[in-house]
């Protein structure tokens, strides 16, 4: 697993956590430093533990083995209510016999703060998610929508260390969430505290993070800023999982890479490989002579329309079946010949137990 | 996520209470059902099994144990045949008056149980309000004897007190049966009866299990209808034991027919729990 | 719902038989009471039909009914320690079942919901014998703690029942923004029970005004309400009786339909209604 460190100091510390529910191991010694300020997102398929690793951090699970620290603090055995960290829960979990004022003072008044300072941060925190003129309502009376701030200002007014955000968006249509997305990403460079955004839509992930930490079978496959993630991605898995993606296996002898019909040079060890080949590298043939693009003749199964571009599916010689990003329209051919640069082939190892 | 002072302190409360209040005294009355009653009217704490023996040989205790359960699968099965068809309606015939039928299932459970046994008295006496109806319009020229004191009428009583018992988990069970299964069975050709019987009917077993239960297990141990309307023709068991726990002093042999009854009823529920296991699909 | 309407003539035949045995059944159901109230105010007393000069006379007799009154008091106060007791244990008890672990939870579940279906003659002299064995005198006492250990059963079904609706996360939410388990039992979790325990302390009130079984054992020098109609009726039918049965049932009805109203407010779910029922799903739980 390749790590991206943080770039600035860590907040918390997260050391070979492991939690298994009776026979069920949910994380197997995960272990990652979460930095101040930065936006992280633990990405992950449904299964993958993220949730879990979230609640062992926010103190409603206990971790079976491994350790918590916060600064100097060992976080473990605190209750939730003495961390100095908060939680946006997926369905928001909004206090419905309290109006949204309430709700949102709610962590203030256990704390016990002078009623002047309440009223002052909770009207402060209502302005930044623009519910103001929703003050008095209850929350039945508020869409989706707008209960996600609400939810979001209840936990920031309090100003805490570290804000985890349980897949907030996921009951939002698509443009709502389009729009959410950019809105949680610019409030939190604004108040400057440390997201943990957890979600399984790889796409959210990559708008929004500082860095993502892909997490699969409760082990953490890659944690890495998206554009790493992207163009380097560690194993065939995460590959896969991070947008669409080629996977060419084949063998690695002398320095030239053969699979199928395909051969390139390649700077990796001899014996059995496996690269990554994104479509949007793969170009239509120029028709030019060149000794540096690897060539291949094919025949188009299926044209995906997606907009301003469009997925080929293009089948070679010997069954090969290629993934082709190209702009949409001008393309009638069946055969076609495309070329891709050996540099764009991506080594990754190989994810066990995993097609 | 609940620390473990906050599961303690909600459980050992509650848990000593019923500990304290009924464990033990369901315990205590096993132990004196092995005791027995001197002639002198006071409980000797010698162990045998001699109340047991005496409801065993004397028929008088079998019996009645025979006759309430007979009222109370009477009771059970007129429940039932009245009951399902309502449930049946209000869940799905009932349209836009749904929820006050609903209410008016439900208000007569919350009738004082005394006033309603009551006004059955009062219904079928020889001067009763149905006698003196009948001789008005000449249909009778002479009161009906059997209408009060007899198992006719507690049996009468038990169904009208117990059938909204009955109702409600029917109706609960019905409503549950998701309304696209229905339209799927029409969609591939079976006729409302056929649909009834093969997809309705099995779906809300459960319910009828759990309302035959309650009908069955509840007539069984009354006692006050029996006192009110049975006479001397229609005493059930738990008259039997109220009397040895009163005039006819002997707590032993009372707690022993409780035990009895306490196993049966236990017994009872445990065999109509793992029924509506059987039968529920969700 | 009507489903069937395509089906034509078949449904709209079972259709009416089902209208007509329906109307049969709530026939069935409150005629009685409605004779028993007409015949409240028969000058001729109760039977006789047709019922002859309506008088007021019954009702008369029943307010200068001292002995009554103080049976109605006496029931009060039962009735209202009674609430005390079952939800102050049967709260607990509900959560408990609802969140706790602890070996012998299985029994613990049955115990409490046994006294719901059980005969009340067994738990009514089964406390009769522990009183004895430690010397308590029969009393207001004793009344009390059988009410309250028969209707604590009441209070575990309604109030778990609410748990199941009420949202977990709200609680961790409560947690996570700084309350500690005993402040977020005040300011989230009992507010969002706030109607389960409403309708549980009515169901305990009209059940203990009611209650016989139990009390018959446990009763002292002086009676419950339903326990001094009950003598009375021992000795004989006086019309009095229809006119305090009349006026116990518009009371009954009067409480349902507040519940309703209350309920409504909160929620307008009829389903509900079923919570409501003591034996609804007491088996199941």
């Amino acid at each position: 697993m390749s790590t991206t460190p943080a770039q600035k100091p860590t907040l918390l510390s997260i050391r070979n956590i492991a939690k298994t529910f009776g026979r069920n191991v949910v994380l197997r010694d995960v272990s990652l430093e979460i930095a101040e300020g930065e936006f992280l997102t633990v990405l992950g398929e449904s299964g993958s533990g993220k949730t879990t690793l979230l609640r062992i951090i926010a103190g409603f699970e206990t971790a079976t083995s491994g350790e918590l620290w916060m600064g100097t603090e060992k976080l473990d055995r605190e209750p939730p209510y003495r961390r100095r960290v908060n939680t946006v829960f997926q369905n928001y979990a909004l206090f419905p016999h309290l109006t949204v004022e309430q709700n949102v003072a709610y962590g203030l008044r256990v704390a016990r703060r002078p009623d002047a300072e309440i009223a002052q941060r909770v009207t402060e925190a209502l302005e930044k998610v623009k519910m103001t003129a929703h003050a008095k309502k209850k929350p039945s009376k508020i869409s989706g929508g707008q209960q996600q701030r609400v939810a979001l200002a209840r936990a920031l007014v309090n100003r805490p260390r570290l804000l985890l955000l349980d897949e907030p968006l996921s009951a939002l249509d698509a443009n709502l969430r389009r729009q959410m997305q950019v809105e949680l990403k610019s409030l939190q460079r604004e108040v400057g505290i440390a997201f943990v955004f957890v979600t399984h839509d790889q796409e959210e992930a990559m708008v929004m993070s500082d860095r993502i930490a892909l997490l699969r079978s409760g082990e953490l496959e890659q944690v890495a800023t998206p554009r790493e993630i992207y163009s380097r991605p560690a194993t065939a898995y995460v590959a896969q999982f991070i947008g669409h993606t080629n996977l060419l296996r084949g063998e690695v002898r002398g320095g030239v890479m053969r699979c199928g019909a395909l051969s390139w040079r390649a700077s990796t060890p001899d014996g059995p490989s496996l690269f990554s080949l994104r479509p949007e590298q793969l170009r239509l043939s120029s028709g030019a002579r060149s000794n540096s693009e690897v060539r291949v003749r094919g025949k188009v199964l299926q044209q995906a329309f997606h907009g301003a571009t469009s997925l080929l599916r293009v089948e070679c010689a010997d069954g090969l079946v290629l993934v082709v990003r190209t702009p949409s329209g001008g393309l009638s051919a069946e055969e076609i010949e495309l070329e891709f640069s050996p540099s764009d082939a991506i080594p990754v190892s190989e994810s066990p137990e995993w097609n | 996520m609940f620390s473990r002072a906050y599961k303690a302190a909600v459980t050992v409360p509650p848990l000593a209470w019923v500990a304290a209040f009924l464990l033990f005294p369901y315990l205590l009355m096993f132990c004196y059902s092995f005791w027995s009653v001197s002639p002198a009217q006071t409980i000797v704490h010698s162990w045998n099994f001699d109340n047991y023996k005496e409801l065993l040989q004397k028929t008088v205790y079998w019996q009645t144990l025979l006759r309430s359960m007979w009222i109370a699968a009477r009771v059970m099965l007129f429940s039932l045949l009245l009951g399902y068809p309502l449930a049946y309606f209000l869940s799905f015939h009932a349209g836009k008056r749904k929820d006050l039928l609903y209410q008016m299932v439900i208000i007569p459970l919350w009738v004082s149980y005394l006033v309603r046994a009551y006004a059955w008295k009062t219904i079928l006496g020889s001067d009763g309000v149905l006698n003196t109806l009948l001789q008005y319009v000449h249909l009778t020229n002479h009161p009906l004897d059997f209408l009060l004191y007899s198992p006719f009428a507690v049996v009468l009583t038990l169904t009208h007190i117990y059938t909204p018992f009955t109702i409600l988990p029917i109706y609960a069970s019905l409503e549950h049966i998701p309304r696209n299964l229905v339209e799927a069975s029409h969609d591939l050709g079976a006729s409302p009866a056929q649909t009834f019987w093969k997809v309705i009917f099995p779906l809300s077993i459960p319910g009828v299990v759990a309302g035959a239960t309650f009908a069955f297990v509840l007539s069984l141990g009354d006692f006050l209808a029996p006192l009110l309307l049975g006479g001397p023709s229609g005493i059930m068991i738990s008259n039997i034991v109220v009397s040895l726990f009163g005039a006819a002093y002997n707590w032993p042999l009372g707690a022993a027919i409780s035990l009895g009854m306490l196993v049966i009823v236990v017994s009872l529920l445990f065999a109509s729990e793992r029924l509506e296991k059987k039968w529920s699909f969700s | 719902m009507e489903l069937f309407v395509s089906s034509g003539s078949a449904s709209t035949r079972q259709s009416r038989w089902l209208h007509l045995h329906a109307s049969a059944v709530f026939a069935f159901l409150y005629l009685p009471i409605a004779v028993l109230i007409l015949y409240s105010f028969n000058g001729q007393g109760v039977g006789g039909f047709p019922p002859q000069h309506l008088t007021f006379d019954w009702y008369r007799m029943l307010f200068a009914d001292d002995a009554i009154w103080d049976s109605v008091l006496y029931s009060l106060k039962v009735a209202l320690a009674a609430i005390f007791i079952a939800l102050g244990f049967g709260i607990p008890a509900a959560l408990a079942l609802d969140r706790a672990n602890f070996p012998g939870k299985t029994l613990f579940r049955r115990l409490v919901l046994l006294p719901l279906i059980l005969p009340g003659i067994i738990t009514g002299l089964s406390l009769l014998m522990l009183f004895k064995l430690a010397d308590v005198r029969l009393g207001l006492l004793t009344i009390v703690l059988g009410h309250g250990t028969a209707l604590i059963s009441v209070a575990t079904t309604e109030v778990f029942a609410g748990l199941q609706k009420l949202d977990r996360a709200q609680e961790e939410a409560s947690l996570d923004l700084g309350a500690n388990y005993w402040q977020t039992f005040w300011r989230v979790t009992l507010p969002n029970l706030k109607l389960s325990i409403i309708g549980a302390a009515l169901l305990i009130f009209t059940l203990s005004m009611d209650e016989i079984a139990v009390s018959f054992f446990l009763i002292g020098r002086d009676n419950t309400l339903p326990l001094e109609i009950w003598g009375r009726l021992r000795r004989g039918i006086t019309p009095e009786i229809n006119a305090v049965s009349a006026i116990i049932f518009m009371f009954s009805l009067a409480t349902i339909v507040f519940w309703y109203r209350l309920r409504g407010r909160a929620e307008g779910s009829v389903e509900a209604g079923a919570e409501l029922l003591p034996a609804g799903d007491s088996n199941r739980t």
